[in-house]
């Protein structure tokens, strides 16, 4: 449960000099314009969010049900529809836009999305292990290690070895907003986001207080 | 992309003087000492200019007191406040680390005629 959040595509990383002169690398991400879809309520859905969506999409494309469900709110189809769990949904109504202006620059957001694939990799670049020897007759460059004690003839569970990695949800917090672009609907966030560029993120005020 | 470039040549200077590898430049630098804020001056020869768009930046080298000193400055940053070309200089190569080894006389660089 969070504040405030919204919906947003990444667009890809680059610097920005701030008032002081100093460069900050940001993640430019375009965020809105969302467009409230629906809002679950208690009576009905037992629990409350609003459900909104985001970006364009050929009214051709989407499944009947969901062409239908557009139609329903009044709403030109849109690409994404994601749920918002927000504390407080009583402000909103459907229909209502949001903009990346909900976001003022100076404040702290977390920021979600799928990151990206990184195939079958081994248990160096998955797990952080550690190499062997790459010279003196070693033999035993990326290997993943001891797989513990032959003692307990098994291998324990979560024993961390290659497989396919990447391609998962993932969070970064505390990324500070550098810069709002409300004519562009854009979002400077200082580092990187997860995802690779075009993909859906979900930005929402963060839930750590910010130093 | 598009966006990115657009927010990029926002930020890009414009009115920049034309300069290469092997030229004499003077940079002023706004420096922040406490609450005051001033202008330094830091007068070189630039040995490379590397990157491109909003992220190039250039390195300028000098000679203080048999200590030589090599500055790198975003060429976009807006802490630098005035750059003057003072000399061109006639050089063949686009990075002349070659001027680290050498000193004194060795070290001039022709002067390009126009």
């Amino acid at each position: 449960m969070v504040q405030k959040a919204i919906l947003g595509k990444k667009l890809g990383m680059t610097q920005f000099f701030d008032e002081a002169g100093n460069i900050t690398p940001v993640t430019v991400i375009e965020a809105g314009p969302c467009v409230v879809v629906q809002k679950k309520t208690l009576s009905v859905d037992g629990y409350e969010a609003i459900q909104v969506g985001f970006g364009t999409v050929k009214e051709g494309k989407l499944a009947r049900p969901r062409a239908g469900h557009f139609k329903k709110a009044g709403i030109l189809p849109r690409k994404y529809l994601r749920e918002l769990r927000l504390e407080n949904i009583a402000p909103y109504s459907v229909g209502q836009e949001l903009k990346a202006d909900v976001f003022a620059p100076g404040e702290y957001v977390d920021v979600t999305a799928v990151s990206r694939g990184k195939g079958f990799a081994g248990a160096i670049k998955r797990h952080g292990h550690g190499r062997g020897p790459m010279s003196h007759g070693s033999g035993y460059h990326r290997g993943p290690g001891s797989m513990g004690s032959i003692n307990a003839a098994r291998i324990f569970k979560n024993q961390t070895m290659a497989g396919r990695m990447g391609g998962e949800k993932v969070t970064v917090q505390n990324l500070r907003v550098v810069k709002i672009d409300p004519e562009r609907n854009l979002l400077l966030v200082c580092g990187a986001v997860p995802g690779a560029r075009g993909a859906l993120v979900r930005i929402k005020k963060s839930v750590k207080a910010a130093r | 992309m598009d966006l990115i470039r657009q927010i990029e040549s926002e930020q890009l200077k414009k009115g920049l003087p034309g300069f290469s590898p092997g030229d004499l430049v003077r940079v002023h630098v706004k420096v922040v000492e406490g609450a005051r804020e001033r202008t330094q001056v830091f007068e070189g020869i630039v040995i490379k200019r590397q990157g491109g768009g909003l992220r190039e930046t250039f390195t300028v080298r000098r000679v203080t007191y048999g200590v030589g000193v090599e500055r790198t400055f975003p060429l976009h940053s807006p802490k630098i406040e005035k750059l003057e070309v003072m000399r061109y200089g006639d050089v063949r190569r686009a990075k002349l680390y070659y001027l680290r080894k050498l000193t004194g006389k060795a070290a001039r660089i022709k002067e390009k005629r126009q």
